[in-house]
Protein backbone atom coordinates (compact mmCIF):
# COMPACT_ATOMS: atom_id res chain seq x y z
CA UNK A 1 0.00 0.00 0.00
CA UNK A 2 2.51 2.50 1.17
CA UNK A 3 4.67 1.37 -1.69
CA UNK A 4 1.92 2.23 -4.14
CA UNK A 5 1.40 5.62 -2.55
CA UNK A 6 5.07 6.40 -2.82
CA UNK A 7 5.10 5.38 -6.42
CA UNK A 8 2.22 7.72 -7.29
CA UNK A 9 3.85 10.58 -5.51
CA UNK A 10 7.11 9.95 -7.25
CA UNK A 11 5.33 9.82 -10.59
CA UNK A 12 3.71 13.20 -9.91
CA UNK A 13 7.01 14.70 -8.84
CA UNK A 14 8.58 13.36 -11.96
CA UNK A 15 5.86 14.94 -14.05
CA UNK A 16 6.44 18.33 -12.47
CA UNK A 17 10.16 17.97 -12.81
CA UNK A 18 9.77 16.85 -16.39
CA UNK A 19 7.83 19.99 -17.25
CA UNK A 20 10.50 22.13 -15.56
CA UNK A 21 13.24 20.45 -17.53
CA UNK A 22 11.22 20.82 -20.71
CA UNK A 23 10.76 24.55 -20.12
CA UNK A 24 14.46 24.96 -19.55
CA UNK A 25 15.19 23.13 -22.76
CA UNK A 26 12.68 25.15 -24.78
CA UNK A 27 13.85 28.48 -23.43
CA UNK A 28 17.20 28.51 -21.67
CA UNK A 29 17.17 32.29 -21.99
CA UNK A 30 14.08 32.59 -19.83
CA UNK A 31 15.57 30.43 -17.09
CA UNK A 32 18.76 32.47 -17.22
CA UNK A 33 16.65 35.60 -16.92
CA UNK A 34 14.91 34.18 -13.87
CA UNK A 35 18.29 33.44 -12.33
CA UNK A 36 19.42 37.02 -12.93
CA UNK A 37 16.23 38.54 -11.56
CA UNK A 38 16.62 36.41 -8.45
CA UNK A 39 20.06 37.84 -7.82
CA UNK A 40 19.26 41.43 -8.75
CA UNK A 41 15.58 42.09 -8.06
CA UNK A 42 15.82 45.78 -9.01
CA UNK A 43 17.16 45.13 -12.47
CA UNK A 44 15.30 46.75 -15.32
CA UNK A 45 12.88 48.61 -13.06
CA UNK A 46 14.02 52.08 -14.03
CA UNK A 47 12.12 53.69 -16.88
CA UNK A 48 13.84 54.71 -20.08
CA UNK A 49 15.42 51.29 -20.41
CA UNK A 50 18.54 52.86 -21.66
CA UNK A 51 20.80 52.61 -18.63
CA UNK A 52 23.13 50.41 -20.61
CA UNK A 53 23.18 52.81 -23.54
CA UNK A 54 23.81 55.83 -21.37
CA UNK A 55 26.62 54.00 -19.59
CA UNK A 56 28.12 53.22 -22.99
CA UNK A 57 27.93 56.84 -24.11
CA UNK A 58 29.55 58.08 -20.93
CA UNK A 59 32.60 55.86 -21.13
CA UNK A 60 35.73 57.74 -20.23
CA UNK A 61 34.06 60.29 -17.97
CA UNK A 62 36.36 61.47 -15.25
CA UNK A 63 35.67 64.09 -12.65
CA UNK A 64 37.80 67.17 -12.83
CA UNK A 65 36.41 70.59 -12.10
CA UNK A 66 38.61 73.45 -13.17
CA UNK A 67 36.86 75.80 -10.76
CA UNK A 68 37.55 73.55 -7.78
CA UNK A 69 41.10 73.06 -9.00
CA UNK A 70 41.84 76.77 -9.24
CA UNK A 71 40.24 77.50 -5.87
CA UNK A 72 42.31 74.76 -4.28
CA UNK A 73 45.44 76.20 -5.85
CA UNK A 74 44.57 79.63 -4.45
CA UNK A 75 43.96 78.15 -1.01
CA UNK A 76 47.36 76.53 -0.94
CA UNK A 77 49.04 79.78 -1.97
CA UNK A 78 47.52 81.60 1.00
CA UNK A 79 48.40 78.93 3.56
CA UNK A 80 51.96 78.50 4.65
CA UNK A 81 53.70 75.53 3.14
CA UNK A 82 54.28 72.86 5.85
CA UNK A 83 57.88 72.24 6.89
CA UNK A 84 59.56 68.95 6.29
CA UNK A 85 59.43 68.09 9.98
CA UNK A 86 55.67 68.54 10.20
CA UNK A 87 53.77 65.31 10.62
CA UNK A 88 51.69 63.94 7.78
CA UNK A 89 48.34 65.64 7.77
CA UNK A 90 45.43 63.31 7.69
CA UNK A 91 43.27 64.10 4.72
CA UNK A 92 39.95 65.65 5.51
CA UNK A 93 37.34 64.10 3.31
CA UNK A 94 35.97 66.67 0.93
CA UNK A 95 39.00 68.92 1.13
CA UNK A 96 41.02 66.94 -1.32
CA UNK A 97 40.41 68.43 -4.70
CA UNK A 98 41.44 66.27 -7.64
CA UNK A 99 44.07 67.87 -9.77
CA UNK A 100 45.12 66.95 -13.29
CA UNK A 101 48.17 65.32 -11.72
CA UNK A 102 46.00 63.10 -9.54
CA UNK A 103 43.99 61.68 -12.38
CA UNK A 104 45.43 58.35 -13.43
CA UNK A 105 47.69 59.61 -16.12
CA UNK A 106 48.40 57.04 -18.72
CA UNK A 107 51.55 57.95 -20.47
CA UNK A 108 51.87 57.05 -24.10
CA UNK A 109 53.61 53.77 -24.67
CA UNK A 110 57.27 54.55 -24.85
CA UNK A 111 58.05 50.90 -25.35
CA UNK A 112 57.68 49.50 -28.83
CA UNK A 113 55.00 46.90 -29.42
CA UNK A 114 56.09 43.34 -28.60
CA UNK A 115 54.61 42.25 -31.93
CA UNK A 116 57.53 44.03 -33.57
CA UNK A 117 60.08 42.32 -31.34
CA UNK B 1 39.28 28.69 -53.73
CA UNK B 2 38.27 26.31 -51.01
CA UNK B 3 37.09 27.85 -47.80
CA UNK B 4 36.87 25.58 -44.87
CA UNK B 5 38.68 22.56 -43.55
CA UNK B 6 37.00 19.22 -43.46
CA UNK B 7 37.48 16.48 -45.98
CA UNK B 8 40.76 15.41 -47.47
CA UNK B 9 41.37 18.29 -49.74
CA UNK B 10 41.80 21.20 -47.37
CA UNK B 11 43.40 21.75 -43.99
CA UNK B 12 44.59 24.74 -42.01
CA UNK B 13 48.04 24.72 -40.49
CA UNK B 14 50.07 26.95 -38.27
CA UNK B 15 52.40 29.44 -39.93
CA UNK B 16 53.57 32.07 -37.46
CA UNK B 17 52.81 33.66 -34.11
CA UNK B 18 53.82 37.20 -33.14
CA UNK B 19 54.00 38.68 -29.68
CA UNK B 20 55.32 37.79 -26.24
CA UNK B 21 54.62 34.60 -24.34
CA UNK B 22 54.34 36.34 -20.95
CA UNK B 23 51.68 35.18 -18.60
CA UNK B 24 51.11 38.75 -17.48
CA UNK B 25 49.72 40.61 -20.41
CA UNK B 26 50.13 44.39 -20.29
CA UNK B 27 46.91 46.15 -21.23
CA UNK B 28 48.72 48.18 -23.88
CA UNK B 29 49.72 45.00 -25.74
CA UNK B 30 46.18 43.81 -26.31
CA UNK B 31 45.53 43.79 -30.05
CA UNK B 32 42.45 45.80 -30.94
CA UNK B 33 42.30 45.56 -34.73
CA UNK B 34 43.76 43.47 -37.58
CA UNK B 35 43.53 44.29 -41.28
CA UNK B 36 45.11 43.06 -44.52
CA UNK B 37 45.61 45.62 -47.27
CA UNK B 38 43.99 45.22 -50.71
CA UNK B 39 46.72 43.00 -52.13
CA UNK B 40 47.34 41.06 -48.93
CA UNK B 41 50.98 42.03 -49.05
CA UNK B 42 50.67 44.04 -45.85
CA UNK B 43 49.01 43.13 -42.56
CA UNK B 44 48.40 45.86 -40.00
CA UNK B 45 47.60 45.52 -36.31
CA UNK B 46 46.60 48.17 -33.81
CA UNK B 47 46.70 47.79 -30.04
CA UNK B 48 45.36 49.34 -26.87
CA UNK B 49 48.59 51.26 -26.41
CA UNK B 50 47.88 53.24 -29.58
CA UNK B 51 50.61 51.53 -31.60
CA UNK B 52 50.41 50.19 -35.12
CA UNK B 53 52.59 47.34 -36.35
CA UNK B 54 52.67 46.51 -40.07
CA UNK B 55 53.91 43.17 -41.35
CA UNK B 56 54.96 42.54 -44.92
CA UNK B 57 54.68 39.31 -46.81
CA UNK B 58 57.98 38.04 -48.08
CA UNK B 59 58.09 35.79 -51.05
CA UNK B 60 58.46 32.10 -50.45
CA UNK B 61 62.03 30.93 -50.70
CA UNK B 62 63.12 28.48 -53.33
CA UNK B 63 64.32 26.12 -50.61
CA UNK B 64 60.89 25.57 -49.15
CA UNK B 65 58.39 25.79 -51.98
CA UNK B 66 55.59 24.07 -50.08
CA UNK B 67 55.36 26.94 -47.63
CA UNK B 68 53.89 30.27 -48.48
CA UNK B 69 56.06 33.21 -47.59
CA UNK B 70 56.14 34.67 -44.11
CA UNK B 71 55.01 37.96 -42.69
CA UNK B 72 57.77 40.00 -41.10
CA UNK B 73 57.77 43.38 -39.42
CA UNK B 74 57.78 46.18 -41.97
CA UNK B 75 57.03 49.25 -39.90
CA UNK B 76 55.83 50.19 -36.44
CA UNK B 77 54.79 53.55 -35.05
CA UNK B 78 52.83 55.26 -32.32
CA UNK B 79 49.57 56.29 -33.95
CA UNK B 80 47.57 57.77 -31.10
CA UNK B 81 48.36 58.93 -27.59
CA UNK B 82 46.16 59.16 -24.50
CA UNK B 83 44.48 62.52 -24.08
CA UNK B 84 42.38 64.26 -21.52
CA UNK B 85 39.62 66.59 -22.62
CA UNK B 86 39.49 69.10 -19.77
CA UNK B 87 36.42 70.79 -21.13
CA UNK B 88 34.30 67.66 -20.94
CA UNK B 89 36.22 65.86 -18.19
CA UNK B 90 36.66 63.02 -20.59
CA UNK B 91 39.55 60.63 -20.77
CA UNK B 92 40.33 59.70 -24.37
CA UNK B 93 41.92 56.30 -24.78
CA UNK B 94 44.71 55.78 -27.25
CA UNK B 95 43.37 52.38 -28.19
CA UNK B 96 43.22 51.91 -31.97
CA UNK B 97 39.62 50.96 -32.72
CA UNK B 98 40.00 50.39 -36.45
CA UNK B 99 42.58 50.45 -39.22
CA UNK B 100 41.49 50.68 -42.83
CA UNK B 101 43.89 50.65 -45.78
CA UNK B 102 43.52 52.86 -48.80
CA UNK B 103 43.96 51.24 -52.21
CA UNK B 104 47.52 51.67 -53.36
CA UNK B 105 47.99 54.41 -55.92
CA UNK B 106 51.76 54.92 -55.91
CA UNK B 107 54.84 53.51 -54.25
CA UNK B 108 53.70 54.59 -50.79
CA UNK B 109 51.03 52.88 -48.70
CA UNK B 110 48.29 54.79 -46.91
CA UNK B 111 46.10 53.74 -44.03
CA UNK B 112 43.52 55.32 -41.77
CA UNK B 113 43.71 54.60 -38.06
CA UNK B 114 41.27 55.81 -35.45
CA UNK B 115 40.81 55.90 -31.70
CA UNK B 116 37.60 57.05 -29.97
CA UNK B 117 37.84 60.63 -31.20
CA UNK B 118 40.45 61.25 -33.90
CA UNK B 119 41.15 59.67 -37.28
CA UNK B 120 44.60 59.89 -38.81
CA UNK B 121 45.83 59.24 -42.31
CA UNK B 122 49.30 57.70 -42.28
CA UNK B 123 51.71 57.47 -45.18
CA UNK B 124 54.11 54.57 -45.08
CA UNK B 125 56.94 55.00 -47.54
CA UNK B 126 60.23 53.34 -48.27
CA UNK B 127 63.51 55.05 -48.53
CA UNK B 128 66.36 53.08 -50.02
CA UNK B 129 68.46 55.87 -51.52
CA UNK B 130 70.22 58.78 -50.00
CA UNK B 131 71.63 61.87 -51.66
CA UNK B 132 75.32 62.40 -51.02
CA UNK B 133 77.71 65.11 -52.04
CA UNK B 134 75.75 68.28 -51.47
CA UNK B 135 77.14 71.48 -52.80
CA UNK B 136 76.28 73.75 -49.90
CA UNK B 137 76.29 71.28 -47.01
CA UNK B 138 79.00 69.20 -45.38
CA UNK B 139 78.64 65.45 -45.04
CA UNK B 140 77.39 65.97 -41.48
CA UNK B 141 74.88 68.61 -42.53
CA UNK B 142 76.65 71.78 -41.52
CA UNK B 143 76.44 74.58 -43.99
CA UNK B 144 79.62 75.29 -45.84
CA UNK B 145 80.97 78.81 -46.02
CA UNK B 146 79.78 79.98 -49.46
CA UNK B 147 82.98 81.95 -50.08
CA UNK B 148 85.05 78.79 -49.77
CA UNK B 149 83.11 76.95 -52.44
CA UNK B 150 85.08 77.03 -55.63
CA UNK B 151 83.52 74.29 -57.69
CA UNK B 152 80.06 72.95 -58.35
CA UNK B 153 79.11 69.57 -56.97
CA UNK B 154 75.88 67.82 -57.82
CA UNK B 155 74.51 65.34 -55.26
CA UNK B 156 74.50 61.69 -56.27
CA UNK B 157 71.89 59.18 -55.13
CA UNK B 158 73.54 56.32 -53.28
CA UNK B 159 71.82 53.15 -52.11
CA UNK B 160 71.24 52.76 -48.39
CA UNK B 161 69.65 50.22 -46.08
CA UNK B 162 65.92 50.15 -46.51
CA UNK B 163 64.16 52.50 -44.16
CA UNK B 164 60.41 52.47 -43.80
CA UNK B 165 58.95 55.72 -42.58
CA UNK B 166 55.47 56.38 -41.30
CA UNK B 167 54.27 59.95 -41.24
CA UNK B 168 50.86 61.39 -40.36
CA UNK B 169 49.56 63.18 -43.43
CA UNK B 170 46.10 64.21 -42.23
CA UNK B 171 44.49 64.49 -38.84
CA UNK B 172 40.70 64.43 -38.81
CA UNK B 173 39.74 65.67 -35.38
CA UNK B 174 36.91 67.22 -33.40
CA UNK B 175 34.07 65.77 -35.43
CA UNK B 176 32.75 63.18 -32.98
CA UNK B 177 31.08 63.85 -29.67
CA UNK B 178 30.64 60.14 -29.03
CA UNK B 179 33.02 57.22 -29.44
CA UNK B 180 34.05 56.27 -32.96
CA UNK B 181 33.34 52.60 -33.65
CA UNK B 182 33.89 52.38 -37.42
CA UNK B 183 35.68 53.91 -40.36
CA UNK B 184 35.22 52.81 -43.95
CA UNK B 185 36.91 53.92 -47.15
CA UNK B 186 34.54 54.59 -50.02
CA UNK B 187 34.90 52.94 -53.42
CA UNK B 188 35.54 56.35 -54.96
CA UNK B 189 38.87 56.37 -53.07
CA UNK B 190 38.30 60.02 -52.27
CA UNK B 191 35.94 59.91 -49.33
CA UNK B 192 35.43 57.83 -46.23
CA UNK B 193 32.90 57.60 -43.44
CA UNK B 194 33.37 57.56 -39.69
CA UNK B 195 30.65 56.43 -37.29
CA UNK B 196 30.19 56.97 -33.57
CA UNK B 197 27.35 55.84 -31.29
CA UNK B 198 24.88 58.37 -32.63
CA UNK B 199 26.27 59.97 -35.78
CA UNK B 200 27.97 59.18 -39.05
CA UNK B 201 30.20 61.67 -40.87
CA UNK B 202 31.46 61.68 -44.44
CA UNK B 203 34.94 63.04 -45.03
CA UNK B 204 37.08 63.88 -48.01
CA UNK B 205 40.56 62.46 -47.58
CA UNK B 206 42.13 65.79 -48.52
CA UNK B 207 40.03 67.97 -46.23
CA UNK B 208 40.45 67.89 -42.48
CA UNK B 209 38.65 70.99 -41.33
CA UNK B 210 35.14 69.92 -42.20
CA UNK B 211 33.02 66.85 -42.75
CA UNK B 212 29.42 66.17 -43.69
CA UNK B 213 27.12 64.70 -41.10
CA UNK B 214 25.04 62.12 -42.98
CA UNK B 215 23.31 60.23 -40.18
CA UNK B 216 22.17 61.62 -36.83
CA UNK B 217 20.08 59.42 -34.57
CA UNK B 218 20.46 61.50 -31.44
CA UNK B 219 16.99 62.10 -30.00
CA UNK B 220 16.00 65.60 -28.91
CA UNK B 221 15.54 64.23 -25.41
CA UNK B 222 18.29 61.81 -24.37
CA UNK B 223 15.82 60.04 -22.11
CA UNK B 224 14.23 58.72 -25.27
CA UNK B 225 17.41 57.04 -26.44
CA UNK B 226 16.65 53.45 -27.40
CA UNK B 227 19.40 52.41 -29.75
CA UNK B 228 22.92 53.32 -30.82
CA UNK B 229 24.95 52.81 -33.98
CA UNK B 230 27.31 49.88 -33.57
CA UNK B 231 29.05 49.60 -36.95
CA UNK B 232 29.02 51.13 -40.42
CA UNK B 233 30.51 50.29 -43.79
CA UNK B 234 30.60 51.69 -47.32
CA UNK B 235 29.43 49.46 -50.17
CA UNK B 236 32.47 48.02 -51.94
CA UNK B 237 31.30 48.99 -55.43
CA UNK B 238 28.55 51.61 -55.20
CA UNK B 239 30.00 54.79 -53.78
CA UNK B 240 26.58 56.18 -52.87
CA UNK B 241 25.55 53.26 -50.65
CA UNK B 242 26.50 52.51 -47.05
CA UNK B 243 25.00 50.53 -44.18
CA UNK B 244 24.95 50.93 -40.44
CA UNK B 245 23.92 48.47 -37.75
CA UNK B 246 22.32 49.13 -34.39
CA UNK B 247 22.28 47.81 -30.85
CA UNK B 248 18.76 46.51 -31.50
CA UNK B 249 19.89 44.08 -34.19
CA UNK B 250 18.73 46.08 -37.20
CA UNK B 251 20.64 47.26 -40.27
CA UNK B 252 19.84 50.32 -42.32
CA UNK B 253 21.07 50.79 -45.87
CA UNK B 254 21.30 54.38 -47.01
CA UNK B 255 21.73 56.11 -50.32
CA UNK B 256 23.58 59.41 -50.26
CA UNK B 257 21.95 60.41 -53.53
CA UNK B 258 18.55 60.51 -51.90
CA UNK B 259 19.17 63.26 -49.36
CA UNK B 260 21.95 65.17 -47.65
CA UNK B 261 20.95 63.74 -44.29
CA UNK B 262 20.35 60.03 -44.56
CA UNK B 263 18.18 59.67 -41.49
CA UNK B 264 15.53 57.93 -43.50
CA UNK B 265 16.88 54.65 -44.69
CA UNK B 266 16.47 53.26 -48.17
CA UNK B 267 16.30 49.71 -46.79
CA UNK B 268 15.69 48.36 -43.32
CA UNK B 269 16.88 44.87 -42.47
CA UNK B 270 15.41 43.14 -39.45
CA UNK B 271 14.68 39.53 -38.68
CA UNK B 272 11.26 39.09 -37.12
CA UNK B 273 11.41 37.92 -33.53
CA UNK B 274 9.07 35.54 -31.79
CA UNK B 275 7.61 37.73 -29.03
CA UNK B 276 6.96 34.75 -26.78
CA UNK B 277 10.64 33.92 -26.60
CA UNK B 278 11.67 37.42 -25.66
CA UNK B 279 13.72 37.77 -22.47
CA UNK B 280 15.77 40.36 -20.65
CA UNK B 281 18.74 39.27 -22.72
CA UNK B 282 17.09 39.35 -26.14
CA UNK B 283 17.99 42.89 -27.05
CA UNK B 284 21.51 42.65 -25.65
CA UNK B 285 22.40 39.52 -27.59
CA UNK B 286 20.79 40.82 -30.75
CA UNK B 287 23.05 43.88 -30.75
CA UNK B 288 25.17 43.75 -33.92
CA UNK B 289 28.87 44.04 -33.22
CA UNK B 290 30.10 44.01 -36.82
CA UNK B 291 28.74 44.40 -40.34
CA UNK B 292 30.71 43.53 -43.49
CA UNK B 293 29.76 43.60 -47.14
CA UNK B 294 30.78 40.63 -49.25
CA UNK B 295 33.44 41.37 -51.86
CA UNK B 296 30.81 40.99 -54.55
CA UNK B 297 28.66 43.66 -52.93
CA UNK B 298 25.60 41.47 -53.18
CA UNK B 299 25.50 40.28 -49.59
CA UNK B 300 26.33 41.59 -46.17
CA UNK B 301 27.16 39.72 -42.98
CA UNK B 302 26.28 40.74 -39.43
CA UNK B 303 27.63 39.37 -36.15
CA UNK B 304 25.55 39.39 -33.02
CA UNK B 305 26.48 37.74 -29.75
CA UNK B 306 25.59 34.16 -30.61
CA UNK B 307 25.40 34.02 -34.40
CA UNK B 308 26.53 35.28 -37.78
CA UNK B 309 23.90 36.12 -40.38
CA UNK B 310 24.26 36.59 -44.11
CA UNK B 311 21.77 38.96 -45.72
CA UNK B 312 20.90 39.36 -49.38
CA UNK B 313 20.69 43.10 -49.99
CA UNK B 314 17.53 42.50 -51.97
CA UNK B 315 15.70 40.87 -49.07
CA UNK B 316 15.03 42.92 -45.98
CA UNK B 317 12.76 40.75 -43.94
CA UNK B 318 15.16 38.02 -42.95
CA UNK B 319 18.73 36.82 -43.46
CA UNK B 320 19.39 34.19 -46.12
CA UNK B 321 21.81 32.27 -43.92
CA UNK B 322 22.28 32.02 -40.16
CA UNK B 323 25.25 30.32 -38.53
CA UNK B 324 25.42 29.52 -34.81
CA UNK B 325 28.78 30.45 -33.38
CA UNK B 326 28.42 29.21 -29.82
CA UNK B 327 24.78 28.42 -29.14
CA UNK B 328 25.79 26.57 -25.95
CA UNK B 329 26.29 29.98 -24.33
CA UNK B 330 22.56 30.65 -24.39
CA UNK B 331 22.18 28.76 -21.11
CA UNK B 332 25.02 30.76 -19.56
CA UNK B 333 23.71 34.24 -20.26
CA UNK B 334 23.20 35.08 -16.59
CA UNK B 335 26.87 34.67 -15.69
CA UNK B 336 27.98 36.18 -18.99
CA UNK B 337 25.95 39.26 -18.10
CA UNK B 338 27.50 39.41 -14.65
CA UNK B 339 31.06 39.24 -15.97
CA UNK B 340 30.28 41.65 -18.83
CA UNK B 341 31.23 39.10 -21.48
CA UNK B 342 27.78 39.48 -23.00
CA UNK B 343 28.92 42.90 -24.21
CA UNK B 344 32.00 41.58 -26.05
CA UNK B 345 32.14 42.82 -29.62
CA UNK B 346 33.15 40.08 -32.01
CA UNK B 347 34.08 40.87 -35.60
CA UNK B 348 33.57 38.70 -38.65
CA UNK B 349 35.11 38.45 -42.10
CA UNK B 350 34.65 36.97 -45.57
CA UNK B 351 37.24 35.06 -47.54
CA UNK B 352 38.27 36.48 -50.89
CA UNK B 353 35.71 34.58 -52.94
CA UNK B 354 32.87 35.07 -50.42
CA UNK B 355 32.50 31.30 -50.13
CA UNK B 356 33.46 31.17 -46.45
CA UNK B 357 33.14 33.33 -43.35
CA UNK B 358 35.09 33.42 -40.11
CA UNK B 359 34.48 34.78 -36.64
CA UNK B 360 35.93 34.38 -33.15
CA UNK B 361 34.71 32.89 -29.90
CA UNK B 362 36.03 32.21 -26.39
CA UNK B 363 38.84 29.95 -25.18
CA UNK B 364 40.86 31.23 -28.16
CA UNK B 365 38.52 29.32 -30.43
CA UNK B 366 37.51 30.67 -33.82
CA UNK B 367 34.91 29.36 -36.19
CA UNK B 368 34.73 29.07 -39.97
CA UNK B 369 31.65 28.35 -42.04
CA UNK B 370 31.66 27.20 -45.65
CA UNK B 371 28.60 28.69 -47.33
CA UNK B 372 28.52 26.12 -50.11
CA UNK B 373 29.02 22.85 -48.26
CA UNK B 374 27.45 24.14 -45.05
CA UNK B 375 30.35 22.60 -43.16
CA UNK B 376 31.72 24.41 -40.15
CA UNK B 377 34.84 23.99 -38.10
CA UNK B 378 36.16 25.20 -34.76
CA UNK B 379 39.89 25.80 -34.46
CA UNK B 380 42.06 27.06 -31.63
CA UNK B 381 44.83 29.64 -31.59
CA UNK B 382 47.20 28.32 -28.96
CA UNK B 383 50.89 27.97 -28.35
CA UNK B 384 50.47 24.21 -27.97
CA UNK B 385 49.53 23.79 -31.62
CA UNK B 386 52.18 26.23 -32.81
CA UNK B 387 54.71 23.93 -34.37
CA UNK B 388 55.76 24.95 -37.88
CA UNK B 389 53.32 23.66 -40.48
CA UNK B 390 51.41 21.72 -37.80
CA UNK B 391 47.89 20.97 -38.95
CA UNK B 392 45.23 22.45 -36.71
CA UNK B 393 43.00 19.90 -35.10
CA UNK B 394 39.28 20.68 -35.06
CA UNK B 395 37.96 21.43 -31.58
CA UNK B 396 34.59 20.61 -30.13
CA UNK B 397 32.64 21.90 -27.17
CA UNK B 398 30.50 19.28 -25.51
CA UNK B 399 27.02 20.48 -24.76
CA UNK B 400 25.35 17.37 -23.43
CA UNK B 401 26.06 15.48 -20.28
CA UNK B 402 28.55 13.07 -21.77
CA UNK B 403 31.86 14.60 -22.69
CA UNK B 404 33.85 12.72 -25.28
CA UNK B 405 37.59 12.57 -25.14
CA UNK B 406 39.23 15.68 -26.68
CA UNK B 407 36.06 17.68 -26.17
CA UNK B 408 35.92 20.58 -23.77
CA UNK B 409 32.93 21.29 -21.57
CA UNK B 410 31.24 24.68 -21.58
CA UNK B 411 32.17 25.30 -17.96
CA UNK B 412 35.86 24.80 -18.71
CA UNK B 413 35.98 27.49 -21.37
CA UNK B 414 38.26 30.41 -20.59
CA UNK B 415 36.20 33.53 -21.15
CA UNK B 416 39.24 35.76 -20.81
CA UNK B 417 40.69 34.28 -23.97
CA UNK B 418 38.50 35.96 -26.53
CA UNK B 419 39.12 36.17 -30.24
CA UNK B 420 37.43 39.39 -31.23
CA UNK B 421 39.51 40.30 -34.30
CA UNK B 422 40.26 38.12 -37.30
CA UNK B 423 41.21 38.88 -40.90
CA UNK B 424 41.25 36.83 -44.09
CA UNK B 425 43.73 37.49 -46.90
CA UNK B 426 41.90 39.03 -49.86
CA UNK B 427 43.12 36.39 -52.30
CA UNK B 428 44.81 33.45 -50.59
CA UNK B 429 43.90 31.07 -47.82
CA UNK B 430 45.89 32.90 -45.19
CA UNK B 431 44.23 34.15 -42.02
CA UNK B 432 45.34 36.37 -39.17
CA UNK B 433 43.82 35.76 -35.74
CA UNK B 434 44.37 38.08 -32.78
CA UNK B 435 44.39 36.24 -29.45
CA UNK B 436 44.70 38.95 -26.81
CA UNK B 437 48.34 40.04 -27.21
CA UNK B 438 49.40 37.47 -29.78
CA UNK B 439 48.86 37.47 -33.52
CA UNK B 440 48.56 34.04 -35.14
CA UNK B 441 48.91 33.49 -38.86
CA UNK B 442 47.52 30.30 -40.33
CA UNK B 443 47.54 29.11 -43.93
CA UNK B 444 46.28 26.19 -45.92
CA UNK B 445 48.45 23.21 -46.52
CA UNK B 446 49.46 23.12 -50.16
CA UNK B 447 49.11 19.56 -51.22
Amino acid sequence: MSGDHEETQTAEEMQVDGKGVQDKMINPEKSEEAKLKARYPNLGNKPGGSDLLRKRLQKGQKYFDSGDYNMAKAKIKNKQLPTAAAPEKTEITGDHIPTPQDLPQRKPSLVASKLAG
Amino acid sequence: MAGVAGGNDFQWCFSQVKGAIDEDVAEADIISTVEFNYSGELLATGDKGGRVVIFQHEQESKNRPHLRGEYNVYSTFQSHEPEFDYLKSLEIEEKINKIRWLPQQNAAHFLLSTNDKTIKLWKISERDKRAEGYNLKDEDGRLRDPFRITSLRVPVLMPMDLMVEASPRRIFANAHTYHINSISVNSDHETYLSADDLRINLWHLEITDRSFNIVDIKPANMEELTEVITAAECHPLQCNVFVYSSSKGTIRLCDTRAAALCDRQAKFFEEPEDPSSRSFFSEIISSISDVKFSHSGRYMMTRDYLSVKVWDLNMENRPVETYQVHEYLRSKLCSLYENDCIFDKFECCWNGSDSAIMTGSYNNFFRMFDRNTRRDITLEASRESSKPRATLKPRKVSTGGKRKKDEISVDSLDFNKKILHTAWHPKDNVIAVAATNNLYIFQDKIN
